[in-house]
């Protein structure tokens, strides 16, 4: 809301001394936020010049500079025998622009003047061999918005608007400054100078009279003949008529200055006069060309496929959601949005009808988003407008239609509907003051609440308040609290620490997932974040089949993009986004990981259900608005593109491998103390035959990592083979135990035993080395340190070899015990893998 | 010469004569220290205490000597070679460092190569600073909350007194599911009462819903709204929020709490002042600056402040006293019970303490940006 600072003054009678930034802190205090003060900026004598002489003069660095002579009236010298032209009374100036010509009006500061647009105080100055005795200003250097002169230089006056010596300060508004505020939605009474003009009383606690009580109401019966069908939708409608406008009649400068800085352009007297009024009381109204409406004017829901030609002159077809008015012609303006242009007020109107009326919020605000038609009028109504002020707006319509432009008031009003008092709410006295921390006295609050408009009434502890016509944002106790604090100011709220009773720090998950965050950073990976929307042709690129259920989505009816219609259902494409943009950017080792949701939709997609908000929902009506949410869990995904130990002149580097993305995801198992198992498998984005998933103890696959396919990878322009893997994080976390293992090892001595076995190809090393782990209970671990193929085997099979350490708890081997148990580990490689000792 | 002495056999040893050991014994000790390897001084042990050595020979003449002269020969030819042996030793040992403090010179290395060879990881501040928060609030006794990402309408409006009506619903500020069917943005569109959270407030509801007061939980966490990416605006960021409800608690306890909040995070000059503000789910609402934590808002430095634009003060986020019809949807009973609520984004306070001017580079996934924080902010 743009605020001239000299109407507020002319509605609040501020102390002199108020400066205009102490103005709009205290506003700003008050929940009424200044954005900026506009305007200010120019002081001096700034002053209109008729320029009387050019000379052109071609300078060494191939400018022209015209040095001119020019009348400032009374801030004339008596000579200026260098300038060009007779030497009359004038100045003497040099201006670079070329864009006006002897004869013409401009804006000249003379020395001593401060333009803050430039932040500069002119000067006499001797420039391109004069004497420069001011300047010639340009919309841009007087802090002016732009308009079609700023480019082309200078800003020219129209010929007659103004005389030589004139005061261009007071000509153009500069020294008039406009606060513009940020006014909250639950502040609607402040988009008018009226509710500003009441906060600024009352923050400077000054009297102050509302401007709406001003108005002398017109009486009698007669009015325009109006029906309004929709009482819903209208609650109340007031018209009064007004006729013998001079339609010659130009609209005073004070009004039009008013109106221009409070962001409206002027554009006739009658429709300035209208705008004005809203400006002032908060009021939208309307003004219908009496001689071009034809019937009574009727209010009403649309019927479907209506038609109007808005004042923007766009024809918008209606449905019975629209509120309008109309006549015997049918729809002839859309309430509270937009008047139509067949009544439009015209060069030629004298009498009019003017409208002022009371909306249901809902209906416009629907009504202004389903035509995309946002106006001053729709902004007030969908907020609120005082609805006892109908009348009253439209008397001061006419009221200003007669004082300014020749009207006379017909006799007679029309005035439907009734206003509906807000309901009185009860609280304690002290509310307040418990709510806010602040000492406000039941006192203070009944005397600003009283000064807000309300009526209170105190019965021993508590208040009951009837809130006034004009503010619909008190409804219950503590919104009275916000007036109150508002007053008692929000600086004085003291700093109190909460104790609460001791919480019981970091849940299991929160602290599990962060210890997985730390095993991802110490195994060398990057953590990146990355946007979960993608596409089916991101799903594409990864090879998915069309039947893989990573491509059912969850889509978003309203996506920033078509080519990203959901979310993912895989961290790998943001990943693997990620990874290209890195090499792309010139990077040989990129290995990052995530630790994100993904989306994953049910099998039946059901609607979240909407609840009433006058008490809690049911169990049952909570259980189901999470089964109607998708499973969204934290996965945790990593790609290793490029070295994963870098070459260096201790020894050469080594390639990042599939083994290196199961190991990270391992140990990410092991600090959550989960067992995982590897099984071979073939899904897509892997390496078919470089794929692991990853199985928990019952059974249930967690995730998978291994080698990217290698199409893949050349697809996302990745070199060499890529490690990727990703897993399930919330399975994981869900199978963490609560305690981890205890710590047992016995201090008797350790016999160690290295056994190499020939087995077939296709026998996985692991299951031989459980078997092995398995073949004696001395056995105290099995390490695989060797895998052979070659000359040495047959084809088709190949050596493990395995160390063995062995142990008892109780005592130190002997020889027999060492040779039974490494008897028992041979027979099991033989019995269970047809395995031959080397 | 004296007179001849009747007890004593007048046999003269050369070898064990007192000059002569006292000699030998000089001989040794000098050879000890003119040696200057290991290896001569194995010889002058050979020559000097070995078999053939003079005092090794003078010992062996101690049996021709009468029994009343034996002991005190022993003795001489005991301290002597005690005293050659010692020197042995000690010569020995400082040798034996010499020799070995050349050999570790030998094996001097270049300490400026490389010890790179490892790959280091790093974590996205994001990360940390959403910990480094849960921290905070934790240290002070609350608990932290957490919510899914796809959350039900409900929750994310109604419950947090958002009417049906509120702008914020509309498609042009809130992702909504599509429900299964309807046509993006034709009617039904948004019949799935399903939307991507516009805030971490959900959250809040559920934590009342599934808490007993006293509650007091922290929710960082990723939301979302419709805006393009560039480089101030993200669709999809975070936020932390912050939910206090108990007996007795006030506007005066929301300050507190956000004074050691900021305190914790800026320092202990840090400060926070209250602005009105309006929001549908606080009464009162406040805006919470913070004092700017690079001009403190002092008369010398504020006016040409890059950080706070001269205020002196940099918003911080919204905060309030918690409405009572949110208490009523969620289960609370407003008459017993109060709070108060906060939340702030979480990105602005990283891009602006690390000038990052492009709030994409927290998307991207460079490495470059990532690697600066380490594993900490």
């Amino acid at each position: 809301m743009k605020v001239p600072v000299e109407w507020l003054k002319s509605l609040v009678e501020l102390p002199a001394e108020v400066t205009t930034a102490q103005l709009a802190d205290r506003l700003t205090m008050y929940d009424l936020k200044l954005e900026e003060i506009i305007g200010g900026g120019v002081s001096g004598p700034l002053t209109v010049g008729r320029v009387l002489a050019i000379s052109p003069e071609q300078q060494k660095n191939g400018k022209t500079i015209n040095w001119c002579r020019v009348d400032v009236g009374a801030q004339n010298v008596d000579s200026v025998p260098d300038a060009p032209g007779d030497d009359v009374a004038s100045r003497g100036i040099v201006c670079g622009a070329h864009n006006f010509a002897v004869g013409d009006l401009v804006v000249v500061a003379l020395p001593g003047t401060y333009l803050a647009a430039l932040d500069f105080e002119i000067g006499s100055r001797k420039t391109y061999g004069h004497v420069s005795d001011g300047m010639i200003c340009s919309t841009t250097e007087l802090g002016l918005p732009d308009d079609a002169s700023s480019a082309a230089g200078i800003l020219v006056l129209p010929a007659g608007s103004a005389a030589p010596g004139d005061d261009a300060i007071v000509l153009l508004g500069l020294g008039d400054q406009t606060l513009d505020l940020e006014v909250n939605p639950d502040r609607a009474y402040a988009l008018s100078l009226r509710g500003v003009a009441r906060d600024t009383a009352l923050a400077f606690d000054l009297p102050f009279a509302d401007p709406a009580e001003a108005v002398t109401l017109p009486t009698g019966d007669g009015g325009y003949p109006v029906r309004v069908e929709d009482p819903e939708g209208c609650p109340v409608f007031s018209t009064v008529v007004v006729t013998g406008i001079d339609p010659t009649r130009p609209t005073p400068d004070w009004l039009a200055r008013r109106l221009t800085q409070a962001g409206m352009r002027s554009i006739s007297l009658t429709v300035d006069i209208s705008n004005y009024v809203m400006l002032e009381l908060g009021q939208p109204n309307h003004c219908y060309d009496r001689a071009k409406v034809s019937g009574d004017l009727v209010v009403r829901r649309a019927e479907a496929g209506e038609q109007i030609t808005t004042l923007d002159d766009v024809v918008r077809t209606l449905t019975p959601e629209d509120l309008v008015i109309a006549d015997d012609s049918g729809v002839i303006g859309l309430a509270g949005v937009m008047g139509g242009a067949s009544t439009e007020i015209g060069p030629d109107t004298t009498d009019v009808v003017v409208e002022a009326a009371h909306w249901d919020p809902t209906t416009i605000f629907r009504g202004e988003r389903r035509h995309k038609l946002p106006s001053e009028a729709a902004k007030r109504y969908e907020r609120g407008v005082d609805p006892a002020l109908t009348l009253a707006g439209a008397a001061r319509v006419a009221e200003l239609l007669v004082e300014l432009a020749g009207g006379r008031l017909e006799p007679g009003v029309t005035h439907v509907g009734t206003v509906r008092a807000p309901a009185p709410v009860t609280f304690a006295v002290d509310l307040p003051a418990r709510i806010s921390g602040v000492d406000i006295t039941p006192e203070l609050t009944q005397d600003v609440l009283e000064r807000n408009g309300c009526v209170v009434e105190r019965d021993g502890a508590t208040f009951v308040v009837s809130p006034p016509t004009w503010r619909f944002d008190l409804n219950d106790p503590y919104d009275f609290v916000e007036e109150a604090l508002r007053s008692a100011g929000y600086e004085n709220v003291p700093s109190v620490l909460p104790t609460p009773t001791g919480g019981r720090g970091l849940s299991r998950e929160q602290e599990l997932r962060r210890r997985v965050g730390h095993v991802l950073a110490g195994a060398g990976l990057t953590e990146v974040t990355t946007l979960p929307f993608v596409g089916p042709a991101h799903l594409d690129r990864l090879g998915l089949a069309p039947t893989d259920e990573r491509r059912r989505q969850v889509l978003l009816a309203n996506p920033l993009s078509r080519e990203e219609p959901g979310l993912t259902t895989t961290l790998l494409v943001g990943l693997l986004r990620a990874a290209s943009l890195n090499v792309g950017r010139g990077h040989d080792v990129v290995q990052i990981s995530e630790v994100g949701r993904v989306f994953l939709p049910a099998a039946d997609e059901v609607a979240a259900p909407i609840y009433g908000v006058d008490a809690r929902p049911t169990a049952e009506q909570l259980a189901a608005l999470d089964a109607a949410l998708p499973y969204q869990p934290h996965h945790v995904g990593l790609v290793l593109v490029g070295e994963r130990e870098r070459t260096g002149w201790d020894g050469p580097g080594r390639p990042a491998a599939w083994s290196d993305a199961v190991a990270v995801l391992r140990r990410v198992a092991q600090v959550l103390h989960v067992e995982v198992a590897a099984r071979a498998a073939q899904v897509a984005p892997y390496h078919p035959g470089r794929c692991a998933e990853l199985v928990l103890a019952d059974g249930t696959v967690v995730g998978h990592a291994g080698e990217l396919h290698p199409a893949v990878a050349a697809e996302h322009g990745l070199p060499g083979r890529v490690g990727v893997g990703e897993i399930d994080l919330d399975l994981m976390l869900a199978a963490a135990p609560p305690i981890g293992p205890k710590p047992s090892f016995s201090t008797f001595p350790v016999a160690k035993e290295d056994l190499a076995f020939v087995v077939d190809e296709a026998v996985p090393a692991e299951s031989v080395r459980s078997a092995l782990a398995a073949a004696s209970d001395l056995v105290e671990s099995v390490r695989l340190f060797d895998v052979y193929t070659g000359d040495q085997v047959p084809q088709g099979r190949r050596s493990l070899a395995f160390s063995l350490r062995l142990r008892a708890p109780d005592r130190t081997l002997t020889d027999a015990d060492i040779k039974a148990a490494r008897d028992a580990a041979v027979r099991a490689a033989e019995t269970e893998f047809s395995a031959t000792l080397r | 010469m004296s007179a001849p002495n009747s007890d004593y056999d007048p046999v003269e040893v050369t070898p064990l004569h007192p000059d002569e050991i006292a000699r030998v014994t000089s001989e040794a000790l000098q050879a000890v220290t003119a040696a200057t390897t290991l290896a001569e001084l194995k010889q002058v042990r050979i020559d000097h205490t070995g078999d053939r050595s003079p005092l090794a020979l003078a010992n062996r003449e101690i049996g021709a000597l009468p029994p009343q002269a034996r002991k005190e020969a022993g003795q001489r030819i005991g301290q002597a070679r005690g005293e050659v042996a010692q020197a042995l030793a000690t010569r020995t040992e400082e040798l034996e460092a010499v020799e070995s403090a050349a050999r570790l010179l030998a094996e001097t290395v270049d300490v400026t190569l490389p010890t790179d060879r490892e790959v280091v990881g790093a974590r996205h501040p994001i990360t940390t600073i959403q910990e480094l928060v849960a921290d905070v609030f934790v240290a002070m006794g609350w608990e932290v909350a957490e919510g899914p990402e796809v959350e039900a309408e409900w929750l994310n409006f109604d419950a947090m007194n958002l009417g049906p009506d509120h702008p914020a619903r509309t498609m042009q500020d809130t992702f909504w599911v599509a429900s299964s069917g309807a046509a993006a943005d034709g009617p039904g569109a948004q019949d799935s009462g399903k939307v991507l959270r516009t805030h971490t407030s959900p959250v809040q509801a559920r934590s009342m819903l599934t808490r007993t007061p006293p509650i007091y939980v922290v929710c960082p966490g990723r939301v979302y709204r419709t805006d393009e990416a560039d480089a101030t605006h993200m669709p999809v960021f975070h936020q932390v929020e912050g939910l206090a409800i108990d007996e007795g608690l006030s506007m005066a306890h929301l300050k507190g709490t956000l004074d050691h909040f900021a305190r914790a995070i800026y320092g202990d000059t840090m400060t926070t002042r209250f602005r009105p503000s309006y929001f549908p789910f606080t009464e009162p609402s406040a805006e919470v600056d913070l004092l700017c934590y690079v001009c403190h808002n002092e008369p010398s430095a504020v006016a040409s402040c890059r950080t706070c634009g001269g205020e002196g003060w940099i918003e911080w986020g919204g905060c309030g006293v918690v409405n009572p019809r949110v208490l009523v949807a969620c289960g609370v009973d407003p008459e017993r019970y109060s709070g108060f609520a906060f939340g702030m984004g979480l990105d602005r306070t990283v891009t602006s303490r690390y000038d990052i001017a492009d709030l994409r580079d927290l998307w991207d996934g460079d490495v470059r940006f990532t690697e600066p924080f380490g594993v900490g902010l």
